[in-house]
């Protein structure tokens, strides 16, 4: 190495240094997490605490898991998010396409709708769709779950993007040649905008899996709650003592998207991005 | 006839739910409000703007409401700030600035009740980890959410750790989308990095922060799970924000019509920023 670069990485230094305690306040809080989930009582809470568990125990994720009915949670976690997804692209696709390639009266107006349902938080409509829901009969269902998210505004933006981009003459040309709409759109446009459903289904499974304030209000039994909110219940049962046993619980819900994030960190956080500025 | 009939049938299906789940609830919304609904006694009747009169008389109502104001403005003032900054920073395409990116974006994709969670033990009064580091440098242990002093600034530190990821990709790819030439003209000029910033970066991006200001408003006055994991609202309602207040009066009280009350509160606030939002966003298409 020569004096020169030597002399420029020794002024990199500070800025490295820097940088790395930032990463670490950002990614550590999980790896405490983790390490936590592993650890027995009196290590977990001993004094100075340990930065890797002494002995290993794998005991805490049996609690937990047994704390509750957690198969179920997971399962209504699976069904849930998988509905969503599947539904939201049913309803999307075309809503998308109609919005992207056709002029039709009123068309602002309904694309306003699309706006508002963007905007709208949950937060808000709660209450009238808990009652809704209610007067359905559906409230021993998991469909208060699902059906509220059916129609995915940001998707229906997003698709709608792409499908504006593909080049006039490609149509043109598929119409001369007799094509049906409906071969318009599964031939043509869906394989163009593959990579923009990539992008809203990870967002649509990120968010779904993670939602709490949803389920938290629709449900009030344990075999329709998803796996957020039995493990938000674990607090409550272990109370603020046994946190080798709830870090063990967080660890069970976390991993699953930690594991896709690592296999796909670029697609989500384009995801993601994108959400942002649209 | 065919023709014309066919976009509506393309997004029909999908507008139909948004009206059912979004556009319908709120005058939902808005007409429980005028009741005295609850989930207890099925007889519901009308009882015009008393829940009103009721929310506004309460002070507990006013201070939920500064708590809500409290939180947005240093959740949104803290994120901006330390966004700009970790954006700038690690806006630099080298191996170890794009790991830093996908780290500090860590965050933002695990669910909030599990962040709420860890940084509740973590914040731990006794065997948490920050007192034991405080002890380290010599500093008296910190209460933390335990205590009505620091609740809320407990609350706020955990959002803005949440979030702040986001936001600084966000305003990263917005810096990587102003034109390299303009700096080139400004290092001919031997312009220091600092002016630079201020001068070119700032002004050139700021369209997109301003955006970024109303949708962070607005998700801060959305906050509950936090609350509702952390601290319950508490101690001595320190950190009771709208949404947790509105859920608490639905569902623990069994007071609906007052909650959706609070609610229509929310709608106000939420419509309000909203419209600015769409104000700004027709101009800065007009002027593209």
């Amino acid at each position: 190495m020569s004096k020169k670069k030597a002399l420029r990485m020794l002024k990199k230094t500070p800025e490295y240094l820097i940088k790395t305690i930032i990463i670490l306040i950002f990614v550590f809080p999980f790896y405490w997490m983790i390490c936590t989930a592993f650890k027995t009582y009196a290590e977990a809470i001993a004094t100075p605490p340990t930065l890797w568990p002494a002995d290993i125990v794998l005991e805490n994720f049996r609690t937990a898991w047994e704390s509750g009915p957690f198969p179920t949670y997971l399962k209504n976690s699976v069904i849930v998010t998988a509905s969503v997804i599947v539904v939201q692209f049913i309803l999307m696709v075309p809503a998308a396409y109609g919005f992207a390639r056709f002029e039709f009266k009123g068309k602002n107006l309904l694309f306003s709708i699309v706006l508002i349902a963007f905007m709208m938080p949950s937060q808000i409509v709660f209450i009238p769709v808990y009652l809704m829901m209610a007067r359905w009969d559906l409230l021993g269902t998991l469909l208060p779950q699902i059906l509220p998210f059916a129609a995915n505004a940001f998707g229906i933006f997003l698709l709608r993007q792409y499908f504006m981009q593909v080049p006039e003459e490609i149509i043109e040309a598929a119409k001369l040649d007799n094509a049906k709409e409906s071969q318009i759109m599964f031939r043509i446009m869906l394989p163009m905008a593959k990579s923009a459903m990539m992008t809203v289904a990870l967002f649509s499974f990120v968010s779904q899996w993670n939602d709490y304030f949803w389920p938290l209000v629709m449900t009030n039994d344990d075999r329709l709650r998803p796996l957020t909110v039995g493990i938000a219940m674990l607090k409550d049962a272990e109370g603020l003592v046994n946190w080798h046993v709830i870090m063990a619980g967080n660890t069970i819900l976390v991993i699953p998207i930690v594991i896709i994030y690592i296999f796909a960190s670029r697609q989500i956080v384009k995801a993601f991005v994108y959400s942002g500025i649209k | 006839m065919k023709k014309k009939l066919y976009p509506y049938l393309l997004v029909g299906p999908a507008l139909a739910f948004m009206m059912v789940f979004v556009v319908y609830p709120m005058f939902y919304l808005g007409y429980i409000s005028l009741t005295n609904w609850n989930l207890i006694n099925p007889n519901k009747k009308f009882v015009a703007l008393d829940n009103y009169k009721e929310l506004f008389g309460r002070e507990e109502f006013y201070q939920t409401l500064w708590n809500t104001c409290t939180y947005t403005f240093w959740t949104v003032l803290l994120i901006m700030t330390v966004a700009l900054l970790l954006a700038v920073w690690f806006n630099k395409n080298t191996r170890f600035d794009l790991f830093g990116q996908l780290a500090i974006f860590t965050p933002h994709i695990v669910a909030l009740v599990s962040v709420a969670m860890v940084w509740l033990w973590l914040m731990d009064p006794d065997a948490g980890l920050l007192n034991y580091i405080l002890g380290l440098f010599g500093i008296p242990p910190c209460g933390w959410l335990q205590s009505s002093k620091t609740s809320m600034m407990s609350i706020i530190l955990v959002s803005v750790w949440k979030s702040v990821g986001y936001y600084t990709l966000i305003i990263l790819s917005a810096l990587q989308g102003i034109p390299k030439e303009i700096y080139e003209a400004a290092a001919l000029d031997n312009t220091p990095k600092w002016k630079q910033f201020f001068k070119i970066t700032l002004p050139i991006i700021s369209p997109q922060l301003f955006f970024l200001l109303i949708v962070m408003t607005i998700g801060s006055f959305k906050v509950f799970e936090t609350v509702r994991v952390m601290t319950g609202g508490g101690p001595n309602f320190s950190t009771n924000v709208l949404v947790y207040y509105i859920y608490d009066y639905a569902f623990n009280n069994m007071k609906l019509g007052f909650a959706a009350a609070a609610g229509m509160v929310l709608l106000a606030i939420v419509g309000l920023v909203t419209v600015v939002y769409f104000k700004m966003l027709s101009k800065k298409v007009h002027y593209q």
